[in-house]
C-alpha cells in the first residue's frame, strides 16, 4: 500500500467542518468535479485532512474539488473545483 | 538552587540553544508526512525541471542533466506550520541561485514553485536566492523518498515548510506575486517561523 493511502479518508471526515458553515446534511450533497465532470456525494469524495488545511478530491480524477482551512477566527473555503453542488431539500 | 539549575538546564535543552521558533516543538527523530493529495510517481526518464519566465519555458534539465549540476550539502532545521520542527536535517541539492542564473530574467521579482499534482507556492526573489533555497534530490545520504517529495523537492528552510514544495518540477519567474496553494487559503504569504507568520494577517 502506498504510504500516503494511510492518509486518505472519505468525505465523512470533512463533514463536521463543512456543516459548521453549510446548514445542510453535507454528506448527501452531490458535487460535480470541475476537472472531469464526475459527480459524487460528498461522503464519497477523497479527503486529505493532515495537510495544513483539508483537501477534498474527486475520487475519479483526483482533482481538488474543495479546500478548507481553519485559521484563528475564520474558515476559508475554496469551491473552484466544484462545478455544481446539488443540495437535497429536507 | 539545585531545582533552579535543573529548570534552566531543561529549558536550554528544550529550545536547543534558541533554535526553536515560537510556538514550535522538537519532533525528534520522527519526520511527519503531511499530504494534500496522492503521491505522484513520475518516472525519472519522464522527469524534467523547467525554469519559466512568465509562462514561457526558458531552461530545462532532464533528470540526468540535473544530476550533473553542482550539488551542495545542506544541514538545516525545518519548521512546519503545524508546529513541529526538526533539527539538523541533511539534504543535497542545487541552489536556486544556480538555476535562476541559467536564464536571463531581469524583470523577475517573484518565484512560483510548481509541482506534480498541481501544488504551487510563492516566494519573493529575495527569499529564493542568496543561498537560502535549493532543489534537493537527496535526504540523509540517500535518494529522496517519494512520501517526502522525491524525486526532488524545494527546500526553503528559513520559511515554514509548506514553502518547501514536494514533487517540484519547475520555477516560474514573475514580475508580480502569485500566491500559491496555501497562501490563497488563509495562510501567510511569506511564512517566517521566527515572526510566527502562520496565517494571513499575522
Amino acid at each position: 500500500m502506498d504510504h500516503i493511502a494511510a492518509h486518505r479518508l472519505d468525505g465523512n471526515a470533512a463533514a463536521g467542518r463543512l456543516e459548521d458553515v453549510f446548514a445542510v446534511e453535507i454528506t448527501s450533497v452531490r458535487a460535480t468535479c470541475n476537472g472531469c465532470g464526475a459527480t459524487a456525494a460528498v461522503a464519497e469524495l477523497t479527503v486529505y485532512a493532515d495537510a495544513p488545511g483539508t483537501v477534498i478530491r474527486c475520487p475519479s480524477c483526483e482533482a481538488v474539488v474543495m479546500r478548507l482551512a481553519q485559521v484563528p477566527g475564520s474558515t476559508w473555503i475554496d469551491l473552484r473545483g466544484a462545478r455544481t453542488l446539488q443540495i437535497p431539500l429536507r | 538552587m539545585v531545582i533552579s539549575r535543573g529548570f534552566l538546564g531543561r529549558r536550554r535543552d528544550g529550545d536547543r540553544g534558541g533554535r526553536l521558533p515560537p510556538g514550535q516543538y522538537d519532533v525528534g527523530d520522527r519526520f511527519p508526512v503531511l499530504s494534500a493529495g496522492p503521491t505522484p510517481h513520475t518516472p525519472l526518464e519522464r522527469w524534467d525541471f523547467t525554469v519559466e519566465i512568465g509562462r514561457q519555458p526558458a531552461a530545462r534539465w532532464s533528470w540526468d542533466e540535473f544530476q550533473a549540476l553542482p550539488h551542495e550539502e545542506i544541514s538545516v532545521d525545518i519548521h512546519c506550520v503545524t508546529k513541529w520542527s526538526k533539527f539538523d536535517t541533511r539534504w543535497s541539492g542545487v541552489s536556486l541561485d544556480a538555476l535562476i542564473e541559467a536564464v536571463s530574467a531581469p524583470m523577475a521579482a517573484f518565484v512560483v514553485g510548481f509541482s506534480d499534482g498541481g501544488y504551487t507556492t510563492n516566494l519573493p526573489l529575495a527569499d529564493a536566492t542568496g543561498g537560502k533555497a535549493w532543489i534537493v534530490d537527496r535526504y540523509d545520504g540517500g535518494p529522496l523518498d517519494p512520501e517526502h517529495g522525491g524525486p526532488a523537492r524545494l527546500l526553503v528552510p528559513h520559511l515554514y515548510f509548506w514553502k518547501s514544495a514536494k514533487w517540484v518540477r519547475g520555477l516560474r519567474l514573475l514580475d508580480h506575486d502569485e500566491p500559491g496553494f496555501w497562501e490563497t487559503l488563509g495562510y501567510h504569504n511569506r511564512g517566517d517561523p521566527w515572526l510566527e507568520q502562520r496565517y494571513s494577517g499575522d
